[in-house]
């Protein structure tokens, strides 16, 4: 039997873009499953494929230098600290931060908001110079109606922590921020502004610019959760204007594990320490310490070692490649297939139908011939079958499925290997599920 | 996965819009797919006399309520819970049983199911529901099992 590869893209006019090429780079995007069924991959906002230079990496870290970091005089503790400390070097250049101490190395985006909003709680018993990160009864915390579950739950735990009030910034019926109210949701009393750059679920990039000039007025910091834009876009601090930004190692290529907190050094300088533990000091006694500058103040214990030297090496590949040129071809796709989907009777696109102001990561909700919708999960059971991945579920923002009335969406997201012939297999997919459940 | 007899329940419902008179009701979600099931239960002399539930969630959800609720009306309580451990060990044995078609009727067609492991807790959540109201019905503890989690 001879089989036309889906996977198999036609270019899509990036000028020095080669799809195929990359897709070389990354040894799972040729497995079958199934028992010989290409692979379709169209869950990148979850997690990203690898390439073999970020395997590479990890391999040659354990193989060669492993060791712990920051501490020991031989050899091996040198090679594995001046490793780990260039991966800070590179992540800087790469997000545009001047300074490398501006770079902590986290978990992963969840553990980089959560050390925002526990260092603005511990503030509370710190002294005089942390009086920015000082909240309390009303004040306000202000997130957006589309947060990914990591950008919301922490900020509702700090409100009862502290006896803050949370706030949030709606959406419209196209899935882009409500912000004709702005001034009215983001007053005085805003102490944070906590926002996603790119929606996990609506696939959105939000104008962060209005939101920024906003806090600005009212003295607020501001969070940017870059787990979505990061990975796919060309991110530049500075242009950016904002206080803090999240992101996570996984979703750019990089070895699940590690994430990254970005944070302006004056703010990061007299921000209390979220997680105590070694590495995090400057002297101890038995009655209390001081703490380290950052950023080893917010790196406490032994770290993800060889994870950050793969978030290196995947920092290196994507800039080989360059975002501008990644973003540029990811766009294409998203267009594609904006194009492409709406080709499936009554589908319903839930977040911004077209490609302006929109990345890669694309929710809908798909209905039988009667008009009646299909449960997600049986949209992506029948899509498996046929060797698509996509995701399932309320994509950890529930309130997003609330505010569009859905119980759960099926999402196909891109990214820098996405070919518009997995669009066309996803398509094609689909007109089989509505086939099948309209029997 | 997909029987036709899973996907007759799907399309045609048994027992389902919520009915009076009852003697428990509970709530149960799916958390990871937002599945949803609000389930009803009448017990008169440990005869399980009525089964009424509103759900909302994939065909294996939907149509495993239906066939539950099919299947435990009529019974005596412990017979149906018998028919709910049955069910549960289906459900558990990751495609290498058949099920007894005897006793569990139309639910041996969820059998493949159990192939699934993201999918198990989609046939299971109505049967969990059921047992939790039956528990508060006749107000006697019954072990639900440990929500795995996905």
């Amino acid at each position: 039997m001879t089989l036309t590869d889906p996977r198999a893209g036609a270019a899509t006019g990036t000028s020095g873009f080669d799809v195929e090429r990359v897709r070389k780079d990354f040894p799972i995007l040729s497995r079958t499953v199934h028992d010989g069924l290409p692979l379709v991959y169209l869950d990148s906002a979850a997690t990203s494929q690898k390439p073999l230079a970020v395997l590479d990496a990890e391999r040659a870290y354990y193989e060669l230098h492993n060791a712990n970091v920051h501490r020991g005089i031989h050899v091996l503790a040198e090679e594995a600290t001046a490793l780990y400390e260039a991966t800070r070097d590179k992540v800087a250049a790469f997000i545009g931060a001047t300074d490398r101490r501006e770079v902590v190395f986290t978990k992963n985006s969840t553990e980089a908001l959560n050390l925002v909003a526990y260092a603005m709680s511990n503030a509370e018993t710190t002294g005089p110079e942390a009086e920015r990160f000082r909240i309390g009864p009303g004040d306000e915390i202000v997130v957006t109606e589309m947060e990914h579950h990591s950008n919301l739950v922490p900020w509702q735990m700090l409100a009862r922590r502290t006896g803050a009030t949370l706030r949030w910034i709606g959406l419209t019926d196209d899935g882009r921020l409500e912000l004709g109210n702005l001034d009215a949701v983001i007053t005085e009393r805003a102490k944070v502004v906590s926002m996603v750059h790119q929606s996990n679920i609506l696939g959105t990039v939000n104008p962060v610019e209005t939101i920024v000039a906003r806090a600005r007025e009212v003295g607020a910091l501001v969070v940017l959760d870059g787990s979505q834009s990061v990975p796919h876009l060309p991110i530049d601090v500075a242009t950016l204007g904002v206080d803090f930004l999240a992101f996570t190692g996984h979703k750019m290529c990089a070895p699940t594990g590690v994430g990254v907190l970005w944070g302006r050094h004056e703010l990061l300088e007299v921000m209390p320490p979220f997680l105590g533990g070694g590495e995090m000091i400057e002297i101890v006694t038995m009655e209390g310490s001081t703490y380290a500058p950052p950023p080893h103040r917010f790196e406490a214990g032994t770290p993800m070692i060889s994870q950050v030297v793969g978030l290196g090496a995947a920092v290196d590949y994507l800039t080989e490649l360059g975002m501008p040129a990644i973003a540029a071809h990811e766009h294409a796709v998203t267009s594609y297939a904006l194009d492409a989907l709406a080709t499936v009777p009554n589908l319903r696109i839930i977040g911004p139908p077209t490609s302006e102001a929109r990345g890669g990561a694309i929710s809908f909700v798909v209905h039988d011939e009667t008009g009646r919708a299909i449960h997600p999960h049986d949209v992506g059971q029948i899509l498996d079958e046929r060797g698509i991945a996509v995701r399932v579920g309320h994509h950890c923002a529930r309130p997003v499925c609330l505010r569009f009335g859905v119980p759960a969406t099926t999402r196909a997201s891109f990214h820098l290997y996405t070919t518009t012939g997995e669009v066309d297999a996803l398509v094609e997919g689909l007109h089989g599920v509505r086939r099948f459940f309209s029997r | 996965m997909y029987q036709e007899i899973i996907l007759d329940h799907y399309r045609n419902p048994q027992h389902r819009g919520l009915r009076d008179p009852f003697d428990a009701e509970v709530h149960h979600v799916n958390p990871t797919c937002g599945d949803e099931v609000t389930m009803r239960v009448k017990v008169t002399d440990g005869v399980v006399e009525d089964v009424s539930y509103e759900s909302e969630g994939c065909s294996i959800s939907q149509a495993s309520a239906s066939v539950m609720s099919d299947l435990v009306i009529g019974k005596k309580v412990d017979e149906a819970l018998d028919l709910e451990r049955e069910f549960l060990a289906l459900m558990q044995s990751r495609g290498t049983a058949e099920g007894d078609e005897d006793r569990l009727e139309d639910a041996v067609a969820f059998a493949g199911v159990s192939k699934y492991p993201a999918r198990v807790k989609c046939a299971l959540l109505s049967w969990m529901a059921w047992k939790d109201a039956t528990a508060k019905a006749i107000d006697a503890p019954l072990d639900l099992p440990a929500q795995e989690k996905p």
